[in-house]
């Protein structure tokens, strides 16, 4: 789960991570009370979208740039009102772009030197790791990849937690010193503990900077959560803004169905995330191309398959559906029937291609067959991604 | 001989009086595994009944472990109480847990491998679909069965699958079984990413077993658990080896379905993990149809016979 960059930064001051003093505003009537919050001077006007790439971007209106400095408090006011309410396209977020539902106004710090600063986990070693770099507000992959001497790890055993030799390794191999090595060593410390209580599964900071006084600031920030713990998070889970989230994917999570859309004209339903990306590939080995990846679990119940062609059809690039259901434990025959209704209910029109396999498929293709509906029947996954592939060609 | 588990291991259940638990041991008990106890903590002293079968449940897998020599543990316990779970079986001695369950927090896990750290347990999962050893008998039964693979497409023979997804093993083993090629012990490690065993701990096991001919190793996105399995492969293992990589056309950053399946950069990416598959000597299944097909080519160049 993603939350927004205020909600981050109010998360960092609770744990003591130094951040701009900052407000947002959701009107425009709401920017004058949210400006009276900070003080006379340059001030940072911020759309909050949960998608990177801000500045960079740029609104449907023409506007260019989802995150502006302003000379003075008088210039944001206008600046925001540019952003508020329209809709910001990046790189991230596809070309519908997102609107802008909430502005955030922060303090413009004086930067003497931007850093970057990230923790997550290490899968190699199955152990958080601390990412910092001295190329600080530049896309960490580039930094990666052209300069990785630039770019140090430290790997937290998750049994002692992080250690205070590392930290002062890692504000060493940033090159700090004297006070800012010491604003620095409490950020790490904290952000590292803000990481691992709220079970973050990403904490990014780009930029972190050094003022010209010798704070150490978090100037961005970036915060994602494992889905898997917000049970034990109901603070988090406030948080979330459906806003952000794709309509489809948020009625694909009530029916247990885990959904992704794309931008291809052949809807899949699969039975297993292994099986469902397969499926995926397979459409685009034959030529074709995936609408989407839809995982309907261990079970594609009847009331699961009507959801889950529902929120198919939702999507008007779809010009044909591939079902491929491995019936391991369940009963092929139950799932024939389940698809048979929902196809029935929703009334579809679109081609359909049907490959079972697995526990009572004879009797399942049987019911297939029988159900007077124009499906068609597909042997083996090969079988069918090519026949759906040449139906909607 | 098979990987990891016999027909004669003992497996005690954890979690057998819920739902999940209770229906998965009742299809072990009737593929013809030892399912010799269940564990839920307050239910000790009542039995699991199915059929003529009657399981004795204890408080505690050690408990478990004392009266009937149990060595291997299927966990089926809910996500918030899964990796207690785990770290219980480890420290009742047990050879291996096997961890079914969906949805264990990352941080849980982080912290269950490193107290794992130095353990003679196995940890296999979490989020994985099992192990199978198939048997002689009817629909492969008479074998062990831990999880919730279906039993009845695999078939007792001579090929070791490895993989994280679990419809995509079944898809794999169908193939197999359809072709009459069976299986020494087929292996989910499950779609974490943060999980006991990897690929490369089930290549090495399978690489030392004599009955394990061939081999099926079929991997995700994300993370570089198959590129460092091929990697060895290439330098220790001469058997026929078949790989498949799901994913090549997943969107970067995005999470599919398996928490572990998501796109973190350059390396991790379907592409690249089949470009490290040829390299090493791994025939590639261009489909997830052809992965069975793709063993039988390695296996002829090699001049190997699976059956």
């Amino acid at each position: 789960m993603n939350i927004h960059e205020y909600q981050a930064k109010a998360l960092f001051e609770k744990f003591g991570i130094a951040v701009p003093k900052g407000a947002t505003a959701t009107t425009p009537e709401a920017f004058i009370t949210a400006l009276a919050d900070l003080p006379e001077g340059p001030t940072m006007v911020k759309s909050q979208i949960h998608a990177g790439g801000r500045g960079k971007g740029t609104f449907t209106n023409g506007f260019k740039g989802g995150v502006k400095f302003c000379k003075t408090k008088h210039d944001a006011l206008e600046i925001a009102g540019k952003m508020l309410g329209n809709t910001l396209v990046t790189a991230q977020t596809g070309p519908a772009g997102r609107k802008v539902q909430t502005i955030y106004f922060t303090v413009a710090s004086e930067i003497k030197k931007e850093y970057y600063l990230a923790i997550l986990l290490d899968r190699n070693s199955s152990k958080p790791v601390i990412v910092a770099s001295t190329e600080g507000g530049m896309d960490i992959e580039t930094v990666a990849h052209d300069t990785p001497e630039k770019l140090f790890k430290v790997i937290v055993d998750p049994a002692y937690g992080l250690a205070d030799f590392q930290v002062r390794e890692l504000i060493t191999k940033l090159g700090l010193t004297g006070v800012e090595a010491k604003n620095a060593g409490k950020l790490i410390r904290n952000l590292y503990q803000c990481y691992w209580e709220t079970d973050a599964a990403m904490i990014e900071v780009n930029p972190l900077i050094t003022t010209p006084t010798g704070d150490v600031l978090a100037l961005d920030a970036k915060v994602s959560f494992d889905s898997n713990a917000l049970y034990r998070h109901p603070e988090i889970v406030a948080l979330r803004d459906l806003n952000e989230e794709d309509s489809k994917e948020i009625e694909a999570s009530k029916y247990s169905l885990s959904y992704i859309a794309l931008d291809g004209n052949i809807a899949c339903l699969v039975n297993g995330a292994g099986l469902a990306m397969s499926t995926m590939d397979i459409i685009q080995h034959f030529g074709g191309t995936p609408a989407n990846f839809l995982d309907v679990g261990g079970g594609a119940t009847k009331a699961q398959v009507i959801a889950a062609f529902k929120i198919i059809l939702g999507d008007k690039n779809v010009k044909g559906i591939l079902v491929n259901i491995f019936g391991g434990i369940m009963d092929c025959n139950v799932i024939a029937t389940g698809i048979v209704e929902a196809v029935k209910e929703v009334g579809l029109t679109l081609p359909l291609v049907v490959r079972l396999e697995g526990n009572n498929v004879v009797a399942g293709k049987a019911t297939l067959d029988a159900s007077g509906l124009a499906l068609i029947s597909g042997s083996t996954m090969a079988d069918a991604a090519q026949k759906i592939v040449k139906l909607v060609a | 001989m098979a990987i990891l588990i016999t027909p004669s291991t003992k497996i005690l259940v954890q979690g057998i009086t819920g739902d999940f638990g209770g229906r998965h041991a009742k299809l072990s008990l009737d593929y013809g595994t030892q399912v010799v106890a269940g564990v839920t903590p307050g239910k000790g002293g009542l039995f699991f009944e199915h059929g003529t079968h009657k399981v004795p449940i204890f408080n505690s897998v050690a408990d478990a472990v004392k009266a009937t020599g149990a060595t291997v543990s299927a966990v089926f316990v809910p996500p918030p109480f899964a990796a207690d779970a785990i770290l219980e079986g480890v420290d009742a001695g047990l050879d291996l847990v096997v961890a079914i369950t969906e949805g264990i927090p990352v941080r849980d896990m982080v912290r269950v491998k490193r107290a794992m750290a130095g353990s003679k347990t196995r940890l296999l999962g979490p989020n994985c679909p099992g192990v199978v050893t198939p048997g002689n008998g009817k629909d492969s039964s008479g074998g062990c069965r831990i999880g919730i693979a279906p039993g009845y497409i695999h078939k007792n023979g001579h090929v070791g699958v490895v993989s994280r997804s679990g419809t995509l093993t079944y898809e794999a083993v169908f193939q197999l079984t359809s072709k009459n090629i069976g299986q020494t012990t087929c292996v989910g490690i499950g779609g974490d990413p943060v999980n006991g065993t990897s690929h490369l701990d089930i290549i090495k096991l399978f690489n030392a077993d004599p009955e394990t001919h061939g081999i099926i190793l079929i991997g995700e996105i994300g993370g570089n658990a198959e590129v460092e399995a091929a990697r060895w492969i290439k330098e220790h293992c001469t058997k026929p080896v078949a790989g498949f990589i799901a994913g090549a056309t997943a969107p970067a950053g995005r999470r599919m379905g398996h928490a572990g399946a998501i796109v973190g950069g350059a390396e991790d990416t379907a592409a690249a993990k089949i470009a490290v598959f040829k390299e090493c000597g791994i025939e590639v299944a261009v489909t997830p149809s052809d992965m069975a097909d793709a063993l039988l080519r390695s296996a002829k160049s090699k001049g190997v016979t699976l059956t």
